[in-house]
């Protein structure tokens, strides 16, 4: 059965999209990612243009955030003053990115940009997380104890001037490096349709030393938000948003993720970290691929003058 | 109404039309005919709504030869040029070359007022009939494609045109159909358009041309407007028209899907 999607501009197997959706929710749950830097890639793979792609998967983001924001909300779990001085940062990171991706878009380089982005960030994050996780899979087979860094210790970061006191997370710290992280996470948000948790996090706990308890919780605070904010941007600006692209893929992606926990669940988290890096790298290494191989066709064609 | 009963009305009326002038039909070969030949083209529609469901149609148009040389007729010294071109608009063609062993847009050429689409018909290969008329913009390889801005030179020139050419006819929105104009009587013709199942809205233009021996001699223009209609017009003119409200109806569907989902689940 083939729908049509009226931004995109082009039919679509609606069982694709679904199944689509409901993989990377089932993975998202699993994992507890939110799942835009698989769907966005998933898409382009799929030939939807990168830029209706990015929109789109911001917008779904949307969706597979709420769920865990809520329970994070209810756990007590979410430090609302810090998740509003990271969201500061992310609505101007996620203006500057939208008017970045709109200015790439109009020299022609926006394709180009996007599948370089998502290589380099990919093929970063996936390579320190299989090695992360393949070191913990050793140390288990060896039966060590687990050495965990502890939170607190000082570093650069603790000595910025705007000290603010965060008291849900128990921590008192300057708002330059958390609004930085902010925008750096909003300009993730816009240019390539992720919520951008998975650095977020790592960054929120290693570089900033958050308390481990509030990190999800406050990070899908923030994200919520940017990823909402940048939907409506991308659609007022680039009108590339597919509600019905959007639709498919979030109905099918929240059900999926309910299954992929229960998943998820069951199985050891270093294990589960490798699975994520494996799969990460190959959606990197599929889009490195693109970039380098000689195209069917070396020209292209638009409408307008841009 | 469907083509052929809007054919059957037509050619009444065509015929209606002969009888009133059977001056000219009676001028002998060879004389040379005081009244100059004239062309008539009419359409089964005006307006042409398209449907969510739309996957092409065929665009019928009917037409006759007014003071046509009969026995030029017979041999078929007259041919007729029929197209139908799409809202004009800007085109960016691209080209892509190796840099540091990835493959960027590098080059890139703008056409300035362009058919989105075009589509065309005639009674034989286009470049057989308009062998000795220089200069006409029809047809794929004839129509104008003027680039905005300084191009630097002539063979970048003809490559984008070419490119361009080959873009569009691959991607369906250009097509031409040379055999797709047919004679039904002597001075009756019939052409078939292709409308793409892209076809953009807007104000399209059917037009028809007349040769004797590669010569124009006349032309006709009918506008046919074409209108998308279904929920996914809807939903392009809602989030061009109303960008705000339909950015935040995404954001409400997100929330909404993402939430419901959580309590429904939780219920189980």
């Amino acid at each position: 059965m083939t729908v049509y999607l009226p931004i995109a501009e082009l039919s679509v197997n609606i069982f694709i999209i679904l199944g689509m959706g409901a993989a990377v929710g089932f993975l998202s749950g699993m994992f507890g990612v939110g799942g835009g830097f698989l769907i966005t890639p998933l898409l382009i793979f799929y030939n939807i243009p990168p830029v209706v792609a990015v929109a789109t998967g911001a917008n779904q983001v949307v969706a597979s955030s709420v769920s865990g924001a809520i329970t994070h909300f209810r756990r007590g779990t979410l430090d609302i003053k810090l998740g509003t001085v990271l969201l500061v940062g992310g609505l101007l990171g996620a203006t500057a990115g939208i008017w970045v991706f709109s200015w790439l878009r109009s020299i022609g380089q926006l394709d180009l940009f996007i599948a370089i982005l998502y290589v380099l960030l990919l093929g970063t994050v996936g390579t320190l997380m299989l090695n992360e996780s393949v070191r913990a899979m050793r140390r288990a087979a060896r039966q060590e104890q687990v050495t965990l860094k502890r939170p607190g210790h000082h570093s650069w970061v603790h000595r910025l001037p705007f000290k603010m006191r965060f008291k849900k997370s128990k921590i008192y710290l300057s708002a330059i490096p958390v609004v930085a992280l902010g925008f750096a996470i909003g300009v993730l948000t816009s240019v390539m349709g992720v919520g951008g948790g998975f650095i977020m996090v790592p960054a929120m706990i290693y570089l900033l030393r958050i308390p481990t308890n509030v990190v999800v919780g406050t990070s899908l605070f923030q994200i919520i938000f940017v990823t909402a904010y940048t939907t409506m941007v991308q659609a007022a600006t680039n009108y590339s948003v597919d509600i019905v692209l959007a639709t498919i893929l979030m109905v099918a992606g929240v059900i999926g993720a309910q299954y992929g926990v229960r998943v998820g669940q069951k199985l050891r988290g270093e294990q589960l970290r490798a699975l994520l890096a494996l799969l990460v790298l190959a959606v990197a290494l599929r889009l490195a691929v693109t970039l380098v191989v000689t195209p069917a066709d070396l020209y292209s064609v638009s409408v307008g003058s841009f | 109404m469907s083509p052929a009963a809007a054919f059957r009305r037509f050619a009444l009326v065509a015929a209606l039309a002969f009888i009133g002038q059977p001056a000219a039909a009676q001028v002998p070969f060879g004389q040379a005919t005081a009244v100059k030949e004239g062309l008539e083209i009419g359409t089964s529609t005006s307006e042409i709504g398209i449907a969510s469901d739309f996957r092409g149609a065929d665009l019928t148009i009917f037409g006759a030869l007014t003071n046509a040389d009969e026995l030029l007729l017979a041999i078929g010294q007259y041919d007729v040029v029929v197209t139908l071109e799409g809202p004009l608009d800007y085109a960016t063609v691209r080209k892509k070359s190796r840099v540091l062993g990835i493959w960027v847009n590098t080059e890139s050429m703008t056409f300035e007022q362009v058919p989105a689409s075009y589509s065309v018909a005639a009674t034989r290969q286009i470049d057989d009939i308009l062998s000795s008329e220089g200069g006409l913009p029809i047809g794929t390889d004839h129509m104008r494609l003027s680039p905005t801005g300084y191009v630097g030179n002539a063979g970048n020139l003809t490559e984008f045109r070419d490119a361009y050419r080959r873009l569009k006819l691959a991607g369906g929105l250009y097509q031409h159909d040379f055999g797709g104009v047919r004679f039904v009587s002597s001075s009756l013709f019939r052409a078939s358009l292709r409308l793409p199942a892209n076809v953009p809205d807007g104000v399209h233009m059917v037009r028809a041309y007349l040769f004797k021996s590669g010569t124009l001699l006349a032309e006709r223009e009918l506008p046919l407007r074409v209108n998308k209609t279904g929920i996914e017009q809807q939903i392009t003119d809602a989030a061009h028209n109303q960008p705000i409200l339909y950015g935040i109806l995404c954001v409400m569907i997100a929330l909404v899907t993402g939430w419901g989902a959580s309590l429904m689940f939780r219920k189980k």
